[in-house]
């Protein structure tokens, strides 16, 4: 294998992975009678203009409720689903329809499943599935390896050790976490740049879970590998992350350092998500209610507005932004240093210095 | 008199493998009132424990021990009466709500079911209950018309939990019930079943994985692994002053956000959770156990007294004791 021929310049401040605008939707079905009669299939915009930088080296975490679009968007990531708009940048070079880069691109961006289980071929032994990911993309020898070299190295820096040992393994005699192991040296054989791990631990006895989590940190400490961790857990999160996103109904709404995220959030939408993380006392506190929300139909204005803590107790009305938070959508702004939210609350508050969260005035 | 009172449960699975010793003596109490979490990874026995409770293991199972519900004998009761005690005296809530209803049949028919059968109500007085039932679970009356397929996962579960009450029982076990939801939908249950609990007067035994919901809902808090329980005592005490090392290591599976000891730090255990059918020798926990010492191979622990309320299967514990006398 040549030596790559996508743009190699690493300078670190240029991200490695770059999303730009990115829509992804969905159309449904309509019956023959009802599209006569002239009714419109709905369209399900699960990603809905996101942007995304993904540095060298870095954890960024992608949280979110079921249905708010994070795993479309891994999956858009990964060339498994095909975006209406925008475009995915990697390493300075937008993908284009080029099929030499998009193998190429393949390559050095690996994707960990949720259910290893699922993951493997339950009758292919454990070399095999790993020995395939080589085979796909034509290496047969690297860094003056042979195929089982290669092998065996990806697995003992999975942890797999002695990796002769589990050669001939099928999947069902390991047990959950070495599975999710072998997972994981199936994408290291290629020596990807980024790894993409949709809901790595979650199917994982809880016990395991930490043990694994080592491994993705130690990739990336050994490696410079940077990881996209798509997760419904805040305190995963907060486990492992650099960074942290957080998207509702197909849009980012909230990103930067976790510490920041986590603890200083600035929209309502990751304060309310915090509020539910199970703990102490945690089932007195006031937690969103509200319908789900429904990616077929993403309300005018801030999409947060129908459930927002914030719009609903008359806070924004008090600030005379509620208007703004019915009715207009906005981006995502730098409110700290690198501490980005699409909040007109927290855009007020922030830049425009209005007082914080002003108790109810006593005249109308 | 305590609602539910297990004595030395011991249940062993027979397969064509042999004998699998799924719970290996376990003693649980539960009063009127009262929350009970029973927590542990998958294969601890702790599903086992709800099926022994309520006699649904396979037949062929081999079950001792004693299993008291409201006094009454439940291991030894004719099957007839068994049926009865089902639903009446205790009932579940299983996990995955979404395939536990009837997809062909209205939800209201099927929360009337169990009314009906046990003779609580004719029909129409049953459907009025149900009415009722739904409004308690915070869904509205109409929607007993509805199939399930035009319910939500959160709202199914909130149905899973009517259909629980549906006979007015003294002992709710809910197995896993927040698992398949997600996690906004996951507070909304727990409290919801919380407030119920609490309004009723029940008795609840809770089980799941997740150390930190138990938290949330339960007084007393039962560690298991490998079929025994190895830690318990209240619950906050439990999870934040774990006296066993598997309790330690299983907290520290759901840190608390903003707590610099968890941040960029992940913790666990080597190895995983045996296999029911090749537990280790001595105290089960030994190998992957980052305390273990000399006796731990050999020696099976008991639970040993850990300060105020609260026991521990942990040698360490017995050793502690022997010291300070």
């Amino acid at each position: 294998m040549s030596e790559p021929t996508v743009a190699t310049a690493k300078r670190t401040d240029m991200p490695v992975l770059e999303v730009r605008d990115l829509h992804v939707s969905f159309q449904g079905r309509v019956g023959i009678g009802a599209g006569l009669a002239g009714k419109k299939a709905t369209v399900a915009r699960a990603v809905d203009g996101v942007d995304l930088k993904l540095h060298q080296g870095e954890v960024l975490a992608l949280a979110g409720e079921s249905g708010c679009g994070k795993t479309t968007l891994a999956r858009t990531i990964m060339g498994l689903e095909r975006p209406q708009q925008g475009e995915i940048v990697f390493e300075g070079t937008p993908l284009g329809t080029s099929t030499r880069l998009l193998r190429e691109y393949r390559r050095r961006v690996q994707m960990v499943f949720q259910d290893p289980t699922a993951a493997l071929n339950p009758r292919q032994t454990i070399y095999e599935s790993i020995a395939e990911s080589l085979r796909i993309h034509g290496i047969t020898e690297q860094d003056g390896m042979s195929e089982e070299k290669l092998v065996a190295r990806a697995l003992s820096r999975s942890g797999l050790r002695p990796p002769e040992r589990f050669y001939l393994l099928y999947p069902h005699e390991l047990s959950g976490g070495q599975r999710q192991r072998v997972v994981i040296a199936g994408c290291l054989v290629l020596e990807p740049e980024i790894i993409v791990a949709d809901e790595p631990v979650s199917s994982l006895d809880a016990s395991v879970r930490g043990e694994i989590l080592k491994l993705l940190l130690g990739l990336r400490d050994d490696f410079g590998i940077a990881m996209l961790v798509v997760t419904h857990d805040l305190g995963l999160a907060w486990t492992i992350a650099d960074r942290v996103a957080v998207m509702y109904l197909g849009r980012i709404v909230e990103v930067g350092p976790a510490e920041d995220v986590l603890t200083r959030p600035l929209h309502p939408y990751t304060q309310a998500l915090l509020e539910v993380v199970p703990e102490v006392g945690g089932l007195s506190r006031p937690f969103l209610t509200g319908d789900a929300p429904d990616p077929t139909q993403i309300p005018e204005g801030c999409r947060f507005h129908p459930r927002c803590p914030e719009v609903v107790s008359g806070g924004a009305a008090r600030l005379g932004i509620e208007d703004r938070c019915r009715g207009e959508d906005l981006g995502l702004v730098e409110l700290r240093p690198g501490h980005f939210a699409a909040c007109h609350l927290a855009q007020r508050i922030l830049l425009e210095g209005a007082v914080p969260v002003s108790p109810p005035p006593d005249g109308p | 008199m305590s609602v539910l009172s297990v004595r030395d449960l011991e249940v062993i699975y027979q397969t064509q493998a042999g004998p699998i010793p799924a719970v290996r003596g376990v003693d649980l109490d539960l009063d009127k009132g009262e929350v009970l979490g029973l927590a542990g990874e998958s294969g601890c026995g702790k599903s086992t424990i709800v099926n022994a409770i309520l006699r649904l293991l396979p037949a062929g199972t081999t079950v001792t021990g004693e299993v008291r519900l409201n006094g009454e004998d439940v291991l030894g009761m004719r099957p007839g009466r068994m049926r009865a005690v089902r639903w009446t005296e205790a009932s579940v809530v299983f996990q995955g709500a979404m395939h536990a209803l009837n997809p062909v049949q209205r939800i209201g028919d099927q929360l009337a079911e169990p009314i009906i059968i046990h003779g609580q109500a004719g029909e129409r007085e049953a459907m009025v209950r149900v009415g009722a039932l739904l409004e308690q679970v915070g869904l509205p009356p109409r929607r007993l018309k509805d199939y399930p397929h035009e319910l939500s996962g959160g709202q199914k579960q909130r149905v899973m939990i009517a259909m629980a009450l549906a006979c007015n029982p003294s002992l709710i076990i809910a197995d896993e019930p927040t698992t398949a939801l997600d996690v906004m939908v996951q507070a909304q249950v727990l409290r919801l079943l919380n407030d119920l609990q609490r309004e009723l007067g029940l008795a609840m035994l809770f089980i799941t994985h997740d150390l930190s919901v138990l938290v949330e809902v339960c007084d007393r808090l039962a560690i298991m692994y490998a079929g025994r329980i190895v830690e318990e005592g209240p619950s906050q005490e439990v999870f934040y002053h774990p006296a066993h090392p598997y309790t330690e290591a299983l907290a520290a599976a759901f840190p608390a956000i903003g707590d610099a000891r968890f941040r960029r730090k992940p913790s666990g255990l080597g190895g995983d959770p045996p296999q029911p059918d090749a537990v280790p020798s001595g105290c089960s926990f030994h190998p992957r156990c980052p305390v273990a010492f000399e006796p731990c191979p050999d020696t099976v622990p008991e639970l040993y007294p850990a300060g105020d309320d609260r026991r521990a299967a942990c040698l360490l514990m017995r050793q502690q004791a022997e010291v300070s006398s």
